[in-house]
C-alpha cells in the first residue's frame, strides 16, 4: 500500500471539498472492504482517503407509505438484512442481502460501497487496468482465462462483470440513487447509474470523482412478486456465478409487467427485455419461466471458458421467476 | 531390564482416551504467539522485489534509489545480472526497512530490466509442451496386451486428472532473523523442522550450526511445504546482518504465499482398465503426465494399491514455469488415488456391478492389508447406509438434484522418525519433557504429555512439555506422518527409565524391589499390596537435593511403533445438474493408525483431512495465465477454500483394539487426505451418470461432462 493522506470530514460540505477532480486525488472510504484491498494490491492509489463514516446525514433507513424505502449510503449490508421493517415490506431484500459474502463482510460493507464497488476481474485486480489490456493494448480476457467474465454485453472493450448483488435487485425494484457533488444534489435512476466503459479513463458508474452517493430510494412493492436467485459454487464468502432478480406485477393470474435483471453476467446489471416480454401477458408456470430463461440468454455468447455461465444464467432466471410466483 | 512396551488397555490411564489438547485454550483465546505474530525489539520489516515474468533473464539492476531512502536499513541483490529466472514471483532483491510501507516503497524504487524469455505455465497437454515434456521410461508387468484381448475381458477407458493446487498455509512462510553477536544468529521461523533448520542455514551463512538458535512456539500450517528456511529465510538473516544485526521479519504476503511457497504437482492420465465379466481385475494401461514446476516432477504410483497382474504405464513429466512443487500432504497419493479409484469405479459401472462388490471381489490385490480394508469397507458401508442409498449409475429420480454415493481406499506408511527427548524429574515431583519437535496443530504437545503422565501415573497437568527449540534434544521434521510414532516412542522410553529411577529410590522405604512397584493415580505402590505406597511427591523427595534427567530415544529397545495403514472413505453427494454445483451431504472415514494416543486429536486429524479434501475436490486450483505467465488467483477470494457450509456431515471411525493397538502408534496426518477427491468424484459420477474426470469438480466441469457424456469424449 502506498502512503496516503487521511481525512475525516464531519459533514457533507467538508467531504465534498476534500474530494478531488480526479480519481487519483481522493476516494471516499466507507466500509473499506473493497477499497482497502484495491489499495493493498496497488490497483488504485488515491492520495487522500476521505472517511465518510462520521457524516450523520448518510445514515438511517426509513420506510414511507408514499416514497417507499430510503437507505442511507452508510447503512451496512447486515443492518439492511436485519431490519424487521424491510423484512416485512421487502422480504426479497432481506434474503438477497443475507446471502452476500459472509458476516464479517456484511458487518462492514455499506450500501453505498456495495453499489460503487469495483469489478473483480482478475486481470484488473492484478494490475492490467479495468479493461485488462496488455502492453500492446489488447484485452487479455478473450484469449485468457475468462471463466468468470461476461456473457452478455461482452463485445468489448469491457469484459468484466458488475459485482454488486444488490444492484440488480434494486434496479428491478425501480430504485433511484441520490448523489451530492460540488454543484449540489442530483438523482439518477439506478439503472442509468451503471455504464459500460469504452476506454480506460471511463468508469463503470456514473459517479464523478468529487461526488458521494447519499442514499437509495426504492418504491414500494405494492403487491408485486419479487425474488432473487443466485448460483454460487461455495455457500459463503463467495461471488455468484450468475444471479437473477425479478419483480412481477400481476393482473389476476397473468403478469402485467415484469422486470428481469441479471447479475454477474455483464459489465453492468443486465436488464433483459427479452425475458420480460416472454413473461408479460402470461400466467407464471414452469414453461413460461423456462421460456423467459431461454430468452434472457438468447443473445449471450461465450468468450471461450465461460459458456457454462449461459446455462447457469438461464437457470437463475427460471428459478427466480418460480421463486417469485 | 526396563520394559518399554505400551501398557495393556486396562493399565492405560490416559492413552487412547478422548483428551482435549493442552494448548487449546491459548489458541482459541488468541494468546498463542505464532512466529508471524512476534514483534522482536527493534524489528525491521523485510520485503522482496519479485520477478514479474515467468521466464526471464536479468539485464540490469539499480538499487541506488532504494538504498538512499530514509528508513531503509538494508538492500541486497539476491539474483544478479545474467541470472535466469524460471517462475514469476522469484526473489530478485531483498529490502529491510523500519516499517512495511517504507520497505514496499523501497522495493518500488528498485529498477530491474529483464530480457523476457518464452514461458510455459500450462500442463494440460504434453504434446504441445515440446521439449518441456520429458517422457519417463515405460514399465510393463505381465502381458497387458494379451490380457485386454482375452475373450471374457471387458475394458473401460477414461481421462482423469488433478490440477496444480497450493499449500495455502494460513500462517505464511517466513521468519524473523537477528544476529545476537557477529557470529550468532537467533531465528523465529514458521517451520515443520525445528531441529533441522540450523544445519540448513549454516552453510549459506558460513557460521557453525551450533551458533544458530531456532525457536517456534506455534505454527499455522505447513502441509509439507515448510521443511527448510527457504531462500527468503536465508535472506532475512543476510538483511539482518547488513542492518547491523537488528531483527528482520520477512514473511510472505498472501499473494507470494500462493505464488511461490509451494504447489502440489498436477497429474493427469488416460487409463484403460480390463476386468473379466465376473469382476476380476486383470489389466491396467495408463498414459500419465503432470507438472511439478521447473523440475518436471515424479510420476504418481499407478495403479494405486491394487496390484493388477498385467500393466503398461508411461509417464511424461512436464517442466514448466509455475514455481517449484513441494511435498503436499501424502505426496503423489491423492493424485494416484483419484486416477485409480475413478478408473475402477468406471470399470464397475461398465460391468453393472456395485463398486463395493467390485472392490471386495478384488480386495486380495491390495496385499497385506486386505483384511483391514474388508473390515473397514463393512463399517463404512454401514455408516453411510450403502445398501439403502446406493443405486446404479445415474440417479433416476425427477428434478435437477441428483444424489450419489462413492467409495475409495488408501494407504500410507507413517513410521516414526528419529526423536530424542530429555525428561527431568525434580525432587519436588515436578516433571518436564524437552524435545526439539514442533506441534503442527495436530496435538503433539498433548500426545507427549499423555505418554509421560500415563507412564508416571500422574495427571496430565503434572507434566510440563517444552518443545519448539533446537537447544532441546533433536527430533525429526514433521513430514510423512512420522511425528506421532517417533515422539511417542521416545517419550515412552524416557518416561519408563525416569519412572524406574524413582522406583529404585522409593523401593527401600516400601520394603520392595523396584520391579514390584507400580505408578498409578499419583502414587507409587507395591503391585501386590497397594497399601504399601508413597505419594509421587514423597517418592521424588528421595532424590535428595538434585533432579534427575534421562534421555528417551527413538529408535530404541523394543518395537514401540509401526508403519503402514489402510483407510476407507465413502461420500454421499448431491449435484444440481442444471447448475453443476456439487454439495457434500456426508463423508464417512474409517481409518486405522495403530495404537491411538489421544482419540480426540486423532479424530480431529481425520476431520481436518476431510475438510482439506473437500476443498481440493471441489474448489482449489492454481489458475495460471499463459499470456502473462502469472497466477490469476493469488488471493483468498478466488483461490477458494471450503467453509463450514460446504463440508457436509463428517463421520469418523477409528479402528482400535486388538490387531491395531499392539502395533504401537502410526502416523495419521496424511492417509485420510488421500481419498476425499476420489470418493467425491465417484459419488458425483454415481449421481449424474457421467464421470467428471478432473478435480476440482467445478460447475463448468460438471456441466461440460454432462454435455459431452464423459467417457472418451472427456477433455481437460
Ligand atoms: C469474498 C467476498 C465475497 C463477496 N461477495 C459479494 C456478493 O456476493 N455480492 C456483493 O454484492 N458483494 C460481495 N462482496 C463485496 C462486498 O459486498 C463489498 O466489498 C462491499 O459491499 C463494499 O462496501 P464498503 O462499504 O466496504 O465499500 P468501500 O470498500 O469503502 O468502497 C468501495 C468503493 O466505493 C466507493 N464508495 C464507497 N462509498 C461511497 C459513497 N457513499 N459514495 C461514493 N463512492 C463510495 C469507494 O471509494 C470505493 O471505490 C464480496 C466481498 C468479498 C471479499
Amino acid at each position: 500500500m502506498r502512503a496516503f493522506e487521511y481525512a475525516v470530514p464531519a459533514n457533507m460540505d467538508q467531504a465534498i471539498r476534500l474530494l478531488g477532480n480526479s480519481w487519483e486525488d481522493a476516494a471516499p472510504l466507507a466500509g473499506g472492504t473493497d477499497l482497502l484491498s484495491l489499495m493493498k494490491d496497488d490497483v488504485v492509489a488515491p492520495r487522500r482517503l476521505v472517511n465518510i463514516k462520521e457524516i450523520g446525514a448518510l445514515r438511517g433507513l426509513s420506510i414511507d407509505a408514499k416514497q417507499g424505502l430510503r437507505i442511507g449510503a452508510l447503512v451496512t449490508v447486515q443492518e439492511l438484512a436485519d431490519n424487521p421493517k424491510v423484512a416485512h415490506a421487502y422480504p426479497v431484500i432481506t434474503k438477497t442481502a443475507n446471502e452476500i459474502a459472509g458476516p464479517q463482510i456484511r458487518n462492514m460493507a455499506t450500501i453505498g460501497g456495495n453499489l460503487c464497488q469495483r469489478p473483480r476481474c482478475w486481470y484488473y485486480r492484478s494490475g492490467h487496468g479495468l479493461l485488462a489490456r496488455d502492453l500492446k493494448g489488447q484485452s487479455l480476457v478473450p484469449g485468457g482465462d475468462n471463466r468468470y467474465h461476461a456473457i452478455l454485453g461482452n463485445d468489448g472493450p469491457a469484459f468484466f462483470v458488475s459485482p454488486s448483488t444488490l444492484a440488480p435487485l434494486f434496479i428491478a425494484l425501480g430504485a433511484t440513487v441520490r448523489l451530492v457533488g460540488p454543484n449540489g444534489k442530483r438523482e439518477v435512476l439506478l439503472e442509468k447509474f451503471y455504464l459500460i466503459p469504452k476506454s480506460e479513463t471511463e468508469r463503470e458508474h456514473d459517479l464523478k470523482p468529487n461526488e458521494i452517493v447519499t442514499e437509495v430510494i426504492i418504491p414500494l412493492l405494492n403487491g408485486a412478486k419479487a425474488a432473487t436467485y443466485e448460483v454460487r459454487h461455495k455457500e459463503a464468502m463467495e461471488w455468484p456465478l450468475a444471479l437473477a432478480s425479478v419483480v412481477l406485477k400481476m393482473k389476476g393470474q397473468t403478469v402485467s409487467s415484469a422486470r428481469v435483471l441479471l447479475g454477474h453476467v455483464a459489465p453492468v446489471p443486465w436488464r433483459s427485455a427479452e425475458a420480460e416480454s416472454a413473461l408479460v401477458g402470461n400466467p407464471i408456470s414452469e414453461a413460461v419461466a423456462e421460456a423467459a430463461g431461454k430468452a434472457a440468454v438468447a443473445n449471450a455468447k461465450s468468450l471461450g471458458r465461460n459458456g457454462y455461465k449461459i446455462q447457469i444464467a438461464r437457470v437463475a432466471v427460471k428459478r427466480a421467476i418460480m421463486a417469485a410466483s | 531390564m526396563a520394559e518399554y512396551k505400551w501398557p495393556d488397555a486396562e493399565k492405560r490411564s490416559l492413552i487412547g482416551k478422548r483428551i482435549s489438547r493442552i494448548d487449546g485454550p491459548v489458541k482459541v483465546s488468541g494468546r498463542a504467539k505464532y512466529s508471524y505474530d512476534l514483534k522482536r525489539p527493534g524489528v525491521l520489516y523485510g520485503k522482496m522485489l519479485r520477478c514479474p515474468y515467468a521466464h526471464a533473464k536479468i539485464v540490469s539492476i539499480d538499487i541506488s534509489a532504494a538504498e538512499k531512502m530514509p528508513g531503509v536499513k538494508a538492500v541486497r541483490i539476491i539474483q544478479d545480472v545474467g541470472k535466469e529466472i524460471k517462475w514469476a514471483g522469484d526473489d530478485v532483491v531483498g529490502v529491510a526497512a523500519i516499517d512495511e510501507s517504507t520497505a514496499e516503497d523501497a522495493v518500488r524504487a528498485i529498477k530491474v530490466q529483464y530480457e523476457v524469455l518464452p514461458h510455459l505455465v500450462l500442463d494440460n497437454d504434453p504434446k504441445s509442451a515440446g521439449e518441456n515434456a520429458k517422457p519417463v521410461a515405460a514399465t510393463t508387468l505381465g502381458d497387458p496386451a494379451a490380457a485386454f484381448a482375452a475373450a471374457d475381458v471387458v475394458s473401460s477407458e477414461g481421462l482423469y486428472g488433478n490440477r496444480v493446487i497450493t499449500h495455502c498455509c494460513l500462517e505464511s512462510h517466513g521468519m524473523t532473523a537477528e544476529w545476537t553477536d557477529a557470529n550468532s544468529l537467533l531465528v523465529h521461523p514458521s517451520t515443520q523442522n525445528v531441529s533441522g533448520t540450523a544445519a540448513q542455514m549454516a552453510t549459506p551463512l558460513e557460521i557453525p550450526a551450533t551458533n544458530i538458535k531456532v525457536h517456534q512456539d506455534h505454527i499455522g500450517g505447513g502441509f509439507g511445504s515448510k521443511f527448510g528456511p527457504d531462500s527468503w529465510g536465508i535472506e532475512s538473516a543476510r538483511l539482518s546482518k547488513q542492518a547491523g544485526g537488528k531483527p528482520v521479519k520477512l514473511f510472505l504476503e498472501r499473494a507470494a504465499e500462493l505464488m511461490v511457497a509451494g504447489a502440489r504437482p498436477s497429474s493427469y492420465a488416460r487409463v484403460k482398465v480390463g476386468a473379466k465379466k465376473d469382476g476380476t481385475l486383470v489389466a491396467w494401461e495408463s498414459e500419465s503426465w503432470g507438472t511439478g514446476g521447473p523440475g518436471g516432477g515424479g510420476s504418481p504410483p499407478l495403479p494405486y494399491i491394487f496390484n493388477i497382474p498385467n500393466q503398461h504405464k508411461q509417464h511424461t513429466a512436464i517442466a514448466n514455469n509455475i514455481g517449484p512443487a513441494r511435498a503436499w500432504r501424502a505426496p503423489n497419493h491423492p493424485q494416484a488415488c483419484l486416477i485409480t479409484m475413478s478408473a475402477l469405479e468406471d470399470m464397475a459401472a461398465q460391468l453393472n456391478m456395485s463398486p463395493l462388490d467390485f472392490f471386495l471381489k478384488n480386495i486380495d490385490l491390495t496385499g497385506p492389508r486386505a483384511h483391514i480394508y474388508r473390515d473397514e469397507l463393512q463399517i463404512a458401508s454401514d455408516l453411510i447406509g450403502w445398501d439403502k442409498n446406493w443405486h446404479p449409475r445415474g440417479d433416476k429420480t425427477a428434478g435437477p438434484i441428483k444424489r450419489g454415493l462413492g467409495l475409495s481406499i488408501h494407504t500410507w506408511g507413517g513410521g516414526g522418525h528419529p526423536s530424542d527427548c530429555d525428561i527431568t524429574i525434580q525432587p519436588d515431583g515436578s516433571v518436564e519433557l524437552k524435545m526439539g519437535t514442533q506441534d503442527l496443530g495436530v496435538g503433539t504437545r498433548t500426545a507427549l504429555a499423555i505418554v509421560v503422565a500415563d507412564t508416571l501415573g500422574l495427571p496430565l497437568e503434572a507434566v510440563k512439555i517444552s518443545i519448539g527449540d533446537n537447544s532441546y534434544p533433536a527430533s525429526g521434521p514433521s513430514g510423512g506422518s512420522t511425528t506421532i510414532g517417533g515422539i511417542s516412542a521416545s517419550a515412552r522410553r524416557g518416561a519408563v527409565d525416569a519412572r524406574d529411577l524413582i522406583f529404585a529410590k522409593a523401593a527401600p522405604s516400601l520394603n520392595a524391589k523396584p520391579e514390584e512397584l507400580e505408578a498409578w493415580g499419583g502414587v507409587i505402590h507395591v503391585k501386590t499390596d497397594p497399601n504399601r505406597s508413597l505419594t509421587w511427591a514423597q517418592a521424588c523427595a528421595k532424590l535428595g537435593g538434585m533432579p534427575i534427567t534421562v534421555r528417551g530415544k527413538n529408535p530404541g529397545p523394543e518395537k514401540l511403533n509401526d508403519q503402514g495403514v489402510g483407510g476407507v472413505q465413502m461420500a454421499d453427494v448431491s449435484v444440481d445438474v442444471e447448475t453443476g454445483v456439487v454439495k457434500i451431504n456426508k463423508i464417512v472415514a474409517v481409518q486405522d493408525c495403530g495404537l491411538i494416543i489421544d482419540l480426540k486429536t486423532a479424530e480431529s486429524q481425520v476431520y481436518g483431512a476431510l475438510i482439506m479434501g473437500v476443498t481440493y475436490a471441489l474448489y482449489e486450483e492454481k489458475v495460471m495465465d499463459q499470456q502473462t505467465g502469472t497466477m490469476l488467483n493469488p488471493n483468498m477470494e478466488f483461490y477458494k477454500l471450503a467453509g463450514l457450509g460446504d463440508i457436509g456431515e463428517l463421520v469418523v471411525h477409528m479402528m482400535t483394539g486388538k490387531g491395531y493397538d499392539e502395533r504401537g502408534p502410526i502416523g495419521l496426518g496424511e492417509p485420510p487426505t488421500v481419498s476425499p477427491g476420489a470418493v467425491i468424484s465417484n459419488a458425483v459420477a454415481n449421481a449424474i451418470g457421467v464421470r467428471v474426470g478432473t478435480l476440482p469438480l467445478t460447475p463448468d466441469q460438471v456441466l461440460a461432462a454432462l454435455e459431452k457424456k464423459g467417457g472418451s469424449n472427456a477433455s481437460i
